[in-house]
């Protein structure tokens, strides 16, 4: 199989595959948690200022008083990596013309050494993050393989594309066809794994905001 | 015609000083240091021509159209004659048994020193007889001719890579000669067609220093198919500040923005288009207005189409409405098993332990 061939197979049937799983993923994990439920809470709500599952949708996106200083990595380097991710996956052209073609959706794009940068500077942190993960006695006994495995799904992808436009290691076409594969296996996963926080995220935060809003407890 | 090159030149009216300025430029394409400029006037000066037989199989002319048509008033085009071109179908006056025997004649009397070059796939399917050649397969006249041959040049993507022939579902069987010449060195120069340049490159190397260029991991020349269209493409500034030609005859075209949108394939195709262009300098695909198609990649026939950007899928989404709602039908069922679940504990009167928080 040549280069281009992979390529075009990434592209072709292998992409097919990836976002047919991933679909297949999303809408059943999203449908089995959504209809999980609770049971009514019978007792009378206690309204408190700020305890309501929109409050804690935004509050969870800010450090609690001191831990910022307690743990920096996590909070700046999340930050950052997040925002990073956002503007390379949604800044680069060649990406917007996918989602354009995918969704109809479009914007203009970012200029592609602003990416450039805004993905060197997401490696950074995402490695700064592993090193802290491992270093850290707490963080890594928490980490399971999973923790881990979702790094580095998370993080080829950048790597193989920033390696892509900046012609490290393998030619073009290959780095390209990597890169592709790369997402593809971050799609395919994404799904069945804490990456699934994607689609999740706001969703649980205002379920906690509104069961302890319930209780009076703003958190 | 026989004599050594710089006479053949003198005959043709071109002076000394433009062989050497031709050489010089040949050398510089190739990355050569300025030495080699000199070096190649001299060994090809000096050179006897050597006989080249050029096989034509599943091809369509273009390749030898490019060599020699197009380039036929430069200086380009009398290197082409300082070969002993002693089998092209196309442009030997012989026809018949007589071009045969020309052939079986040059392979005779310069076994082992002839250079073979080969345009066209090699059709191997019901015994190769979908091309043939004086009664001949193809796959039997190339295996004979490379037996004698110094070295094979594949000219065009169909020699090198099988081309068009070997476009998905390849009725013929088409494949390209490295597939069926094992044992002799082969240099691919691919392109549909190839520039002449590159291929009077390539000669003028044999020439020279007796020996092919520099090769890839594909067979082809280094010097011209080292780096991508999109590399040199003078309209990479504007993919690197992200503005595209959205349709052929938008403002961004007029600008002469990148064609990335419009499918450019330039950015995964190694060829010398955007730096040796063509017709004698004049222009190129891109210059001209439209994307690179890739032609001289293996397989570009099938790789998602000329009109498709590269980031775009290849094939439609096939599976993922089906998908779709598959991954939406099992959460629902999952959903209701769940439900059922939760009402049988309750009506069990069934407690939450410390465990079931865990699951």
């Amino acid at each position: 199989m040549t280069d281009l061939q992979f390529l075009t197979w990434v592209r072709g049937p292998g992409l097919g595959i990836a976002v047919g799983i991933f679909l297949l993923g999303v809408l059943w994990r999203l449908f089995e948690i959504y209809s999980l439920g609770r049971s009514k809470d019978l007792s009378a709500p206690r309204r408190t200022p700020g305890a309501s599952g929109l409050h804690t949708v935004f509050r969870r996106s800010l450090p609690p008083p001191g831990m910022l200083k307690r743990s920096p990595v996590s909070y700046l380097g999340g930050y950052i990596f997040h925002i990073g991710l956002a503007i390379v996956v949604f800044g680069f052209a060649p990406h917007i013309l996918l989602i354009r073609n995918l969704t109809g959706l479009s914007w203009p794009a970012l200029p592609s050494q602003f990416v450039d940068l805004a993905a060197v500077v997401t490696m950074a942190a995402m490695a700064v993050m592993l090193a802290d993960r491992v270093n850290k006695p707490a963080k890594r006994f928490l980490s399971t393989f999973e923790d881990w495995f979702t790094w580095a799904a998370t993080f080829l992808p950048v790597l193989t594309g920033w390696m892509a436009v900046q012609h490290l290691l393998l030619p073009y076409t290959a780095m390209l066809a990597l890169h592709i594969l790369a997402v593809e296996i971050l799609l395919i996963v994404l799904p069945f794994t804490k990456l699934f926080h994607a689609f999740t995220l706001f969703g649980s935060r205002w379920y906690n905001g509104k069961v302890n809003g319930h209780r009076g407890v703003p958190v | 015609m026989q004599g050594s090159l710089i006479d053949a030149f003198a005959r043709q009216g071109v002076s000394r000083r433009s062989f050497l300025k031709y050489c010089a430029t040949l050398a510089s394409m190739m990355a050569l240091p300025p030495v080699a400029g000199r070096a190649m006037a001299e060994a090809m000066a000096a050179a006897r021509r050597p006989s080249v037989i050029w096989l034509p199989f599943q091809e369509c002319t273009g390749c030898t159209e490019s060599i020699t048509r197009s380039h036929a008033p430069t200086i380009e085009g009398m290197i082409f004659d300082m070969i002993s071109l002693d089998y092209q179908e196309t442009l030997m006056a012989a026809a018949g048994h007589q071009a045969e025997d020309a052939r079986l004649k040059a392979m005779r009397d310069n076994a082992g020193k002839y250079l073979l070059i080969v345009d066209g796939s090699i059709p191997l399917g019901r015994d190769g007889a979908y091309s043939c050649i004086g009664g001949r397969s193809n796959v039997e006249m190339l295996k004979e001719a490379a037996q004698g041959a110094a070295a094979v040049v594949a000219v065009g993507s169909c020699a090198a890579f099988g081309g068009i022939p070997r476009a998905n579902p390849n009725p013929t069987g088409a494949v390209p000669v490295s597939d069926i010449v094992k044992d002799k060195p082969i240099v691919n120069i691919p392109g549909c067609p190839p520039i002449p340049v590159v291929m009077t490159g390539v000669l003028a190397h044999y020439l020279t220093f007796g020996s092919l260029p520099e090769l890839d991991a594909k067979g082809r020349p280094k010097a011209f198919f080292g780096e991508t269209i999109h590399d040199r493409c003078y309209r990479r500034p504007f993919y690197d500040q992200g503005k595209f030609a959205k349709t052929f005859d938008d403002e961004g075209a007029r600008n002469g923005w990148c064609l990335f949108e419009l499918g450019c394939k330039g950015p995964v195709t190694h060829n010398a288009c955007a730096t040796a262009k063509w017709n004698g300098g004049t222009s190129w695909p891109v210059e001209s207005g439209h994307g690179c198609l890739g032609c001289s990649e293996p397989d570009f026939w099938d790789a998602g189409g000329f009109y498709k950007a590269l980031s775009l899928p290849a094939d439609p989404l096939g599976i993922a409405g089906a998908a779709a709602v598959a991954g939406a039908a099992v959460g629902v069922g999952i959903g209701f098993a769940n439900r059922a679940k939760q009402g049988a504990a309750k009506s069990a009167h069934e407690t939450t332990t410390l465990a079931d928080l865990e699951k």
